[in-house]
């Protein structure tokens, strides 16, 4: 389990996260959404163990297995967790598979270790990335960066026997994406999270991709949590309004049966005005 | 299908890459020796360094031998280890700053051992009379080298102001103190006599005019390990292209990185300075010239630069004693020459693989 206990941020009297508690579990799929500046982003670089801004002061623990995070040795965390960075950098230009093989590097030491090249070649398949393999990753689409640093995350994780849980934290994994490609990163990573027993904590914006991906949503709002639970649950028109600001109405999702949220500018009346399903996909 | 075999097929795999450097490096290596005032055949030059080992080889000329022991191997191994040196630390600081065109300067190191070495000639004879007494030669060599080491230091410590080794901090303290240290080496140049003047042009351009056995064994020591122990990050520095926050995501503890990375640049830099001036363009060209043969891997581009730079700086110390012999020219006069051109054409030619 993945948990934050009664963490608080603060920078200066401004605070970034408010007390929040809150917990992930392997095989799991928790999406966090909230409007620009909740917290979510903190709440991630808490959990992948990153570095806060030097003002930052942290109360509160963010444990994995019991554990503190901060307490387990550097190349024990780079297997405990993954994380898929909003705009992946890249300094010279490796191949797809020298990117995917990255994800090796808390595993390995070799220099060609077969079990390893296997590992990556599977990763790339799972992540639709094998065609892409031989080609250097400064020349691909932004589509296809993404789904060979997704490739070396699910490298990174690919030991289902390694004796601690496991967790893949995706940071706005669908912002360079097109319609098609949102869809089937998010299905792939939860593929990859069952298959393995992975658990994701993915930020997403799009409420209605959090509907159809999440096991739970929670909704972070001005640094606390403001709800948490099954989507259906939770984004619910109140909790939309009172954490984004925005009209919603909840319909049946046409497709998956499940819901679709359809927003608006708070100004207008629901269902009347020009408001319509403005963020609605379908698989 | 064919673009993707076109693009794997463009990197030479690394080891052939590996082993055919080695093999050139051995015959530049035995041509340079030969090649002088004083020319030795190729076939000599065997039996000689032979005969070093303790193995009979026949009849040697015992002219042969004196020139080559005494003169030429001493010049040529500074100037393998030289090229080595500089290229290794070239391609660190380049995987450092996640910028092909980073090099060395960048940490002050260069210009700490210039503004050290142009003190020690204009100013030691009257300031320091007592030390330049007692250390002899080794005034100019260990000043500038406690001046490239002094200078790295202070960056670095500015860079780790905040508790935590900022590249971005690294980067603006090496601009500000190059930028005072080339006042300093100016404002000595200005109260330098002409002789003076003389020896400080010539030290900024390098030479390996000073190579002896005493120098080469104080100098190759600490520039042999800190090239080895550079090539030991290669997979760190691989893992950097990822950005720090990424690399420390897949276990790479990069502040421990940076921190080697910046002081074996420092030590192979500044004990190769002091020895030989400085020598520009080995640390930017040979590194890229791997890169783009072979792709980015530091497992390859590490030792194959140090190979290559170790090739570069015989040839182009081979033409700057004997294209003008019997006077010399600066090395890096011709390093610069040779590698400008080089390196306009990369620039030109391949301007997307070279992340520009």
């Amino acid at each position: 389990m993945l948990e934050a206990i009664d963490v608080t941020v603060r920078i200066g009297t401004r605070k970034l996260l408010d007390r929040v508690s809150l917990s992930v579990h392997t095989g799991e799929t928790a999406v966090i959404v909230g409007e620009n500046g909740a917290g979510k982003s903190t709440l991630l670089k808490l959990f992948a163990g990153d570095r806060l801004p030097a003002r930052a002061r942290t109360e509160g623990r963010v444990r994995v297995a019991g554990r503190e995070l901060a307490a387990w040795p550097l190349a024990a965390r780079a297997r405990l967790r993954a994380v898929l960075p909003q705009r992946p950098e890249l300094a010279f230009a490796f191949t797809a598979r020298e990117v995917a093989a990255f994800g090796r590097y808390p595993v390995s030491t070799g220099w060609h270790d077969r079990r390893d090249r296997e590992i990556v070649d599977a990763a790339l398949a799972l992540a639709d990335a094998t065609h892409l393999a031989g080609r250097e990753v400064t020349t691909l689409s932004g589509g296809e960066q993404a789904r060979v640093h997704l490739a070396a995350a699910f490298a990174q994780l690919w030991e289902a026997d390694f004796p601690h849980p496991r967790f893949l934290l995706l940071d706005e994994p669908t912002a360079a994406l097109d319609l098609a490609h949102q869809h089937a990163l998010l299905v792939t990573a939860r593929a990859f999270a069952a298959q393995r027993n992975v658990g994701i904590f993915a930020i997403l914006h799009d409420l209605n991709l959090a509907a159809t991906y999440a096991d739970r949503v929670v909704v972070l709002h001005q640094g606390r949590v403001l709800a948490q639970g099954a989507p259906g649950a939770v984004l619910q028109p109140a909790t939309i309004a009172a954490g984004f600001g925005v009209a919603a109405q909840v319909l049946r999702h046409p497709i998956t049966g499940g819901i679709l949220i359809a927003t608006a500018a708070a100004t207008d009346a629901v269902g009347v005005g020009h408001g319509g399903v403005s963020s609605c996909r379908t698989l | 299908m064919t673009a993707r075999l076109a693009a794997a097929s463009r990197r030479i795999p690394g080891v052939a890459v590996l082993v055919g450097l080695t093999l050139l490096l051995v015959a530049v290596t035995v041509l340079a020796i030969g090649h002088g005032a004083f020319r030795i055949p190729p076939a000599d030059v065997l039996r000689v360094l032979v005969s070093n080992t303790g193995i009979d080889a026949g009849d040697i000329d015992a002219r042969q031998v004196a020139v080559l022991n005494a003169i030429r191997l001493p010049r040529v191994l500074l100037a393998i280890v030289s090229g080595a040196g500089l290229a290794v630390a070239g391609a660190l600081m380049q995987g450092l700053f996640r910028n092909p065109l980073a090099d060395p300067t960048l940490i002050g190191v260069s210009s700490g051992g210039a503004l050290a070495a142009a003190f020690v000639i204009v100013l030691g004879a009257t300031w320091l009379p007592g030390v330049s007494k007692l250390l002899g030669a080794w005034t100019l060599p260990l000043a500038a080298f406690t001046g490239a080491l002094a200078v790295t230091l202070l960056v670095y410590r500015i860079g780790a102001a905040g508790g935590f080794l900022s590249l971005p901090s690294v980067l603006l303290a090496g601009i500000a103190l190059n930028a005072l240290a080339m006042a300093g080496v100016g404002l000595l140049s200005y109260l330098a006599s002409d002789e003076q003047l003389r020896n400080l042009t010539f030290w900024s351009f390098g030479s390996l005019g000073g190579a002896t056995w005493p120098v080469l064994k104080a100098v190759a020591p600490l520039a042999l390990i800190a090239t080895v122990a550079g090539s030991l990050l290669a997979r760190p520095l691989n893992a950097l292209a990822l950005g720090e926050t990424q690399a420390t995501h897949i276990g790479i503890d990069v502040v421990a990185v940076k921190r080697a990375a910046i002081l074996l640049t420092a030590l192979a830099v500044g004990s190769l300075v002091a020895a030989t001036g400085v020598i520009g363009f080995i640390g930017l060209v040979a590194p890229h010239a791997i890169r783009l043969a072979c792709g980015p891997d530091h497992r390859i581009v590490l030792p194959g630069a140090a190979l290559l730079g170790a090739v570069l700086v015989v040839l182009a110390d081979t033409l700057a004693r004997t294209l003008v012999a019997p006077a010399e020219l600066p090395i890096g006069i011709l390093t610069a020459t040779l590698g400008g051109p080089f390196f306009l054409v990369l620039l030109l030619r391949r301007r997307g693989q070279i992340g520009l």
